[in-house]
């Protein structure tokens, strides 16, 4: 699953315009995860300050 | 707020307060929706514009003029500094805005004209009746409603989601979304008068890193990096900390921004029946400097303005909003998005050699009309042999 670090993410949408599933909405500070999250990490890699992770579940 | 305008305007930057402002002027009904509930804030922006872009739309005011440029300076990876003056000497080229009060003047104007204007409040969905885009449903501080519009302008920048609900691809390419962190840096030694970019893959992997003033001892110093560059441990806010470390140690951060740029090529198509995208949303930022003020004001202006001409004829289709697409296409920001596109696809190929060579090619450019093209121009006049490198590209330059 795809986790939010909100203490890190500095909401600037920078996830929401490269997610191909058009998963992610950024709801002025807040960024919400749709089920249509498929976990690529694309916005994990994009993100300039390192606020997502890919979590693997165990 | 009514439940019906002729005008939806969804975002409240400067393409969305341009076209709020302009269709108010043409004579429709308007009604400006912001998700967040300040005008301006957060800034996302680095917030340099050039002189006569400003002066095509709003005559500077100081109140959200920050510092008056007089000129820039372009650092190589190896340190060596090339100064960009105008012709004339010490003459003005250019602005660092306040955006945080340069985008509330702008949708004052707005309200001002006669248009609605609500904070707080986003379109969480498009109402779509036999495929034409006829309005949205509105969220507000809690509250449904729906809002009907015979057009809907969506201006709601690099996040853009509205056009991705009509059925518009919208994303940007990994490679292509500049991943960018900045801080309003406070007590540093800084020509307040001139913009300074450092270039090289140590400092900036297929971006750039600017310090624009702020006035006196105070800069937004930020950097952005291609997206395929960035990954744990070596992000845009790791360049910039190891940046500010070594040449501002002692600098005071007074505000943390970071962002996302679009660097791709603008929509396949900015309108569909009823819709009409404008500014980042519609991918328009400039490709090689990262600048969209005036290109979002630009089509923020343009989209009103189709939209007056399509409501008095009683047709909003696809095909009749195509005007817009087209004639910003055509136009002369148009015609710089296909050039600076290629320009910066061949840059950002460019090893730190390269770009040292290029940028030791002349200490000091004096330019006539202070713009990217001319700075383009005088690099190629001192460095012939790039005409070949760019090849086709070339034709588009002289």
């Amino acid at each position: 699953m795809l986790k939010v670090h909100r203490d890190i993410c500095g909401y600037c949408g920078c996830c929401v315009s490269v997610c191909p599933e058009g998963a992610l909405e950024l709801i002025d500070a807040y960024l919400c995860v749709e089920k249509s999250c498929t976990v690529c990490g694309i916005c994990a890699k994009v993100c300039p300050l390192g606020a997502l992770e890919v979590a693997h579940e165990k | 707020m009514k439940n019906k305008y002729d005008v939806l305007v969804i975002g409240g930057g400067p393409a969305g307060a341009i076209a709020a402002k302009t269709a108010v002027e043409k004579g429709l009904s308007v009604c400006l929706v912001e998700k967040r509930p300040a005008i301006g804030a957060p800034v996302r922006c680095a917030e340099g514009l050039g002189k006569e872009a400003l002066h095509e739309f709003i005559d500077p005011d100081p109140k959200w003029i920050s510092a008056e440029m007089t000129g820039a300076s372009i650092i190589a990876p190896d340190g060596f500094l090339m100064k960009l003056e105008s012709q004339l000497a010490g003459s003005k080229v250019g602005y660092i805005l306040d955006r945080k009060v340069f985008d509330r003047e702008l949708v004052w104007k707005a309200a001002e004209a006669g248009a609605d204007v609500a904070v707080k409040t986003r379109a969480s969905a498009p109402i779509i009746n036999n495929g034409c885009i006829q309005g949205a449903k509105i969220e507000s501080c809690g509250k449904v409603s729906k809002i009907a519009a015979d057009i809907v302008i969506a201006a709601d920048g690099v996040e853009s989601k509205f056009s991705r609900w009509c059925g518009i691809d919208t994303t940007v390419p990994v490679r292509e979304i500049m991943s960018s962190v900045q801080y309003v840096l406070a007590d540093i030694d800084i020509d307040q008068h001139s913009t300074v970019f450092y270039l090289g893959n140590e400092i900036a992997p297929e971006g750039y890193l600017w310090v624009f003033p702020k006035g006196d001892r105070t800069a937004n110093v930020g950097v952005g990096i291609s997206g395929k560059k960035s990954g744990e441990g070596h992000r845009a806010k790791d360049y910039l900390d190891r940046f500010v470390k070594k040449t501002f140690p002692h600098g005071k951060p007074i505000e943390y921004i970071a962002g996302g740029v679009s660097v791709c090529r603008p929509l396949e198509c900015t309108v569909a029946d009823g819709l009409i995208i404008a500014g980042d949303a519609a991918r328009v930022v400039d490709p090689l400097t990262g600048g969209g003020i005036y290109n979002g004001m630009y089509t923020g202006r343009l989209a009103a303005e189709v939209a007056a001409e399509c409501i008095e004829t009683g047709d909003v289709s696809r095909t009749a909003l195509m005007k817009y697409d087209k004639t910003w296409r055509t136009s002369k920001m148009g015609k710089a998005l296909v050039r600076n596109y290629h320009i910066k696809e061949y840059l950002i190929r460019q090893p730190d050699a390269k770009l040292n060579e290029i940028i030791h090619s002349v200490s000091k450019l004096n330019l006539r009309d202070f713009t990217t093209l001319s700075l383009i121009k005088e690099i190629i006049r001192v460095n012939p042999k790039l005409m070949l490198e760019l090849g086709t590209l070339a034709a588009s330059i002289r």
